[in-house]
């Protein structure tokens, strides 16, 4: 009976022992190391959409600890909306608007036909840094706007194989003639600048909407008038726009962020198709726009009735200084 | 047909790197490029979370719409492939990418990435399934083989779920239930547009 009592005491003393010491790791699993972490959600909404979610890796690459980018989906619809739409919309608009003005006003004839007689414009160095300006920027144009909308237009003609190939092509030759387009872009510059600052005499061409719109208005000019001023601002700022955000894009190691890159990204996309337009409507007048206008930079001279209808200023200064005796002295530094 | 996914159980990662060290190894990685990383967050701190990330297969994948020449292709499983010989390695999908998924073989002054690569999981790319060439370029089909990927097969703790996504969110909805707590699927919102809800 003592015996039987004992035992059943000893082995209620030994459950109590084992329940507590069960029991004390059984309490401890229940804090969980992650329980209280933080949680995605909580990342996301902190971040409204932008921004990064980022740790530490062990891996020697820092760029792979960037985990989430909740905006980089933002950026692709940016490019694939935005810059494709005013894309199309600015070069098909301009074509169009073109096609309109020539069937309304027709070609800008020399209203006081050609005399024959020519008087020089440009000299061969101008000449050849506008072509290389020129040639080099529709390559560009046509390579940089191939990687926009030619997946849509050119790829199903031609089969991914083919596309891929020439699409690599045209990435070469962006990459590499974006050099002498911007040497040819600073040259441009340094020779014409100092037409192109606008004066007084502009108000008179804008009031007269140019002498575009009306057969016998001929607003008077310099060397450049306000249209070709606007012209030459345009290439020279969008031209610099392009340059800088391109070696941003060509150097992403050197562009401070991703996020940068992304920038630079949609306004090279944007400003090219802006600047693309106007170089539409700046080759049409140069070519079958204008009667006589194509010489200018096509032989370097162009015919004195021209320049008078267009640049009589221009004439007029032209026509002063070879009346002077040839000398330093008397050539005005223009 | 199945719809693939990744789901990685946070609170079960133990920055063990074993996923990111299989897919390595699994498909012979070039040096520079992980298809696969484990990033911790708040590191050392309280609150510390690692999550392991490889590219999700998104619905409506960003790197898809963005590529100039259209070398992406989702497959029947789901599966977000694209093709290296068509890649000008221009680094779009790079920018497009929430997850940082696209890789390249060098850093990319003057346009010079090489072809992009990224996870495929497992499951190769547009070649003959299990050639030498598809290996050479994107590593082996497991899949064609009816196996998962190496990553979520091989993690210790179960973390790292693969499969069918119905099937996982199922699978980690009912451990969330189970344990009383989860810090939700990783990736999931901006992958697919909305998370698991338990
Ligand atoms: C002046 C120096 C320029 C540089 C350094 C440059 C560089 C670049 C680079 C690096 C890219 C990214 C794609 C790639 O890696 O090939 C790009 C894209 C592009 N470039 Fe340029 N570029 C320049 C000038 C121009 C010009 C003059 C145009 C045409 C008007 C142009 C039009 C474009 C377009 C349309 C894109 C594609 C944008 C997009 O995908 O959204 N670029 N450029
Ligand atoms: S995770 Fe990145 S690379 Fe993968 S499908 Fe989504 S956007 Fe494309
Ligand atoms: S790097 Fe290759 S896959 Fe990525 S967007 Fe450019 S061409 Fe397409």
């Amino acid at each position: 009976m003592q015996l039987k009592t004992f035992v059943s005491q000893l082995l209620a003393a030994f459950a109590l022992v084992t329940v507590v010491a069960l029991g004390a790791p059984a309490s401890a699993q229940q804090i969980n190391p992650t329980a209280n972490s933080v949680q995605e959600q909580q990342l996301l909404d902190a971040l409204q959409g932008q921004g990064t979610v980022s740790g530490r890796v062990s891996i020697p690459d820092q760029r792979s600890a960037d985990l989430i980018k909740p905006g980089n989906p933002g950026w692709a619809n940016l490019h694939n909306g935005t810059v494709s739409t005013l894309s199309i919309v600015a070069i098909l608009g301009t074509l169009g608007l073109l096609t309109l003005f020539f069937l309304i006003r027709g070609r800008i004839r020399v209203e006081s036909g050609m005399s024959g007689r020519m008087i020089p414009r440009f000299n061969a160095i101008e000449r050849f840094a506008h072509w290389m300006l020129a040639a080099s920027f529709i390559v560009l144009a046509i390579s940089g706007l191939n990687l926009v909308i030619g997946r849509a237009v050119i790829r199903p003609i031609i089969g991914e194989g083919a596309f891929g190939t020439l699409t690599a092509w045209g990435k070469l030759a962006h990459n590499y003639l974006a050099w002498p387009f911007m040497v040819a872009l600073a040259l441009v510059f340094l020779f014409w600048v100092v037409h192109n600052i606008p004066n007084r005499i502009d108000l008179q061409w804008i009031k007269q909407g140019g002498g575009i719109l009306k057969k016998g208005a001929h607003p008077p000019a310099g060397k450049f008038n306000f249209g070709q001023k606007l012209i030459f601002w345009a290439v020279v700022l969008g031209g610099a726009a392009l340059s800088f955000t391109g070696i941003m894009l060509l150097f992403p190691a050197e562009t401070a962020t991703p996020a940068d890159w992304q920038l630079f990204q949609i306004i090279h996309g944007v400003v090219a198709a802006l600047l693309s337009a106007v170089i539409i409507a700046h080759i049409y007048i140069g070519t079958v726009g204008m009667e006589g206008a194509f010489d200018a930079m096509g032989k370097g001279e162009v015919d004195i009735n021209w320049a008078k209808e267009h640049h009589a200023l221009w004439v007029e200064e032209v026509e002063a200084r070879e009346s002077r005796p040839r000398g330093r002295a008397a050539t005005p530094a223009e | 047909m199945a719809r693939m996914k990744f789901l990685c159980d946070a609170d079960r990662c133990i920055e063990c790197n074993a996923c990111v060290t299989a897919c390595k190894n699994e498909h012979e990685v070039p040096w520079g490029i992980n298809r696969r990383r484990v990033v911790t967050i708040n590191d050392g701190l309280p609150g510390e979370r690692s999550v392991s990330m490889a590219c999700m297969h998104c619905t409506d994948a960003p790197c898809a719409s963005v590529c100039p020449v259209s070398c992406f292709y989702t497959t029947d499983d789901g599966v977000v492939l694209h093709s290296k010989d068509t890649c000008i390695g221009c680094g779009y999908c790079f920018y497009a990418c929430p997850f940082g998924a696209p890789q390249y073989p060098r850093v990319g002054n003057f346009g010079t990435r090489g072809k992009m690569d990224k996870c495929t999981y497992c499951s190769g790319g547009p070649e003959a399934d299990r050639s030498e060439a598809e290996y050479v370029k994107y590593g082996t089909n497991r899949l064609a083989e009816g196996k998962l990927p190496l990553c979520a097969e091989m993690c210790s703790t179960k973390a790292l779920l693969a499969g069918d996504g119905d099937i996982i969110a199922d699978i980690y909805r009912e451990r969330v239930v189970t344990r009383g707590y989860g810090s939700g699927a990783w990736g999931w919102r901006t992958a697919y547009g909305d998370s698991v809800s338990v």
